[in-house]
């Protein structure tokens, strides 16, 4: 009996589960549609997101570039830890700038700002919901999709990208004068060792993480703190699970990204 | 006009309107009484089609208004005018701001001259001064919100008003505030208004018909006078429970109207 009574549950669990998910997939569905329609509206997103941009942007520069200069620092120091006496010391050029343009850069700006602008953009948006002036500005006959939510997802794909280029070259940059203080390499051996390991597609693989991350880093939280409900517990809800969830979702674009991508440019 | 058609909405287990039946006449105002919690806002909110009914209809200007398409339902709310229970003006926004929001001409939205000029005539509507444009939400008291709650709210020169709890936590000398602004408007801008509250005086005072929402159902639907004489054991409930009441019966022949 049991046993019969704990299956019942299980597959109510599941039921309940599949239902929920089904619900969000279509929501979200819905959610991306409507900020596509929400385009033609220009008129109203484009200085919303000229500000929403400058408020983003300007307000996450200073904590990504420290955070890149640790990084570099970091990944310079170790790269001399375990390499000195046994590789050829320009080999720590190469070991920086490709750990912060392929790995580090996008990876840990995209952590950040899940946490600085995902936060932000689920929290605002809840707020906004359960004080009902996102129902006010529907009442309205306006569209929340054009003047809230995409202004905010576009100031992101500007901002995020950008972000993550000047982290790769504050990195990059920390990294040298580490390198050349700590492992004593020269100018000349650390940039032929940058060259010599250096591919354009590189660039051009970090540009694609930011900007994969910068969508998971605005729509994910866009759409939980649009359906943010239950008041100020909801809205603390909301920004959790906005944070967690744009933080997961860029770890597993970053592995499935290397798989496509890296992985046939061998 | 206004018309609700059997509508029925219920929340997880919670049945909200049972087969609702409600009309609003062309200029006319009505006032929804009901106790806090009945579901007043939820049936204000299918007016405006910002929540749907599981069944029946709600016909607004002769629109159905649940299954208007998306752009279709945005011209129609763009001549209704919602007052928030608790103003939801837009905190990133000052005073301004908001109220040239509810300007839903485009054309005179963008109109930066006409904007300024209908953001003025709205205040004075409203008995505010100009000084408090560039204020922000948060700097502004309780009765102010509620205010601009209403000037945003006729910025467009709305149809339709809708008034969800406009007296609902002020003060007897504000909530009279908000009432006279009430009764003013009606008379100045001669829209159909719908007032949702539980205050039972400053629904006697503003309204041409009342109706009581009790149990998921319209319960009782009249003039003030006859809701007034109304044996129906639920209205007189309701209506007593207001001490205010008293000083209405005490009045007796002199009308309903204080």
């Amino acid at each position: 009996m049991r046993a019969f009574t704990a299956a019942l549950d299980l597959r109510r669990y599941v039921g309940r589960w599949s239902l929920r998910s089904a619900s969000h997939a279509g929501r979200f569905f819905f959610m991306l549609l409507d900020l596509v329609r929400g385009i033609l509206e220009w008129r109203v997103w484009l200085p919303r997101t000229l500000d929403q941009t400058i408020a983003v942007g300007y307000g996450s520069l200073f904590i990504v570039l420290l955070v890149a200069g640790f990084a570099g620092a970091v990944t310079s120091l170790q790269a001399g830890y375990q390499f000195t006496g046994q590789l050829p010391l320009y080999v720590a050029g190469g070991i920086i700038s490709e750990s912060m343009i392929l790995e580090l850069g996008p990876v840990l700006t995209g952590l950040i700002l899940a946490g600085r602008i995902g936060a932000r953009y689920a929290a605002e948006l809840g707020s906004m919901r359960v004080t009902e002036q996102i129902d006010a500005l529907e009442s309205l006959g306006r569209s929340p999709y054009s003047h809230l939510l995409l202004p905010r997802c576009l100031a992101g794909l500007i901002v995020i990208p950008t972000l993550v280029m000047l982290a790769n070259a504050t990195g990059f940059l920390v990294g040298w004068v580490a390198a050349k203080n700590s492992l004593g390499i020269t100018n000349a051996d650390f940039i032929y060792g940058a060259r010599y390991f250096f591919r354009s597609f590189d660039l051009w693989y970090s540009a694609i993480k930011a900007f994969c991350f910068a969508a998971a880093v605005t729509v994910l939280p866009c759409y939980i703190g649009y359906n943010t409900q239950q008041g100020a517990e909801g809205v603390g809800r909301a920004t959790t699970q906005a944070v967690v969830a744009a933080s997961v979702t860029i770890l597993m674009l970053d592995m499935l990204l290397a798989q496509l991508l890296l992985a046939p440019a061998k | 006009m206004i018309e609700l058609r059997g509508v029925s909405k219920r929340f997880v287990d919670n049945i909200v309107l049972d087969r609702v039946d409600f009309t609003v006449q062309d200029g006319e105002t009505m006032a929804l009484l009901g106790p806090s919690g009945v579901g007043k806002s939820v049936l204000l909110k299918h007016v405006i089609g910002l929540i749907k009914p599981d069944a029946g209809e709600v016909i607004v200007d002769g629109h159905n208004v649940a299954k208007l398409p998306r752009h279709e339902l945005a011209a129609l709310r763009s001549t209704i005018g919602y007052v928030f229970q608790n103003g939801a003006l837009f905190d990133s926004m000052d005073v301004g701001d908001n109220i040239r929001l509810g300007i839903t001409n485009e054309e005179q939205y963008h109109d930066d001259d006409y904007c300024a000029a209908r953001v003025k005539e709205c205040l004075r509507l409203v008995n505010l001064s100009p000084d408090v444009m560039p204020k922000f939400p948060a700097e502004l008291s309780g009765g102010m919100r509620k205010r601009v709650g209403i000037a945003r709210a006729i910025a467009g020169q709305p149809k339709y008003l809708l008034y969800d709890e406009p007296t609902s936590g002020l003060d007897p000398v504000n909530a009279d505030v908000i009432d006279s602004l009430i009764e003013r408007l009606q008379q100045e801008l001669g829209v159909t208004s719908v007032e949702v509250t539980h205050d039972v005086r400053g629904a006697f005072r503003v309204a041409d018909r009342i109706a009581l929402l009790w149990q998921a159902k319209i319960r009782a639907v009249g003039t003030p006078e006859e809701i007034l004489a109304s044996k129906d054991p639920a209205v007189q409930q309701f209506l007593e429970r207001d001490l205010e009441m008293a000083v209405i019966q005490a009045e007796g022949n002199d009308g309903p109207r204080v």
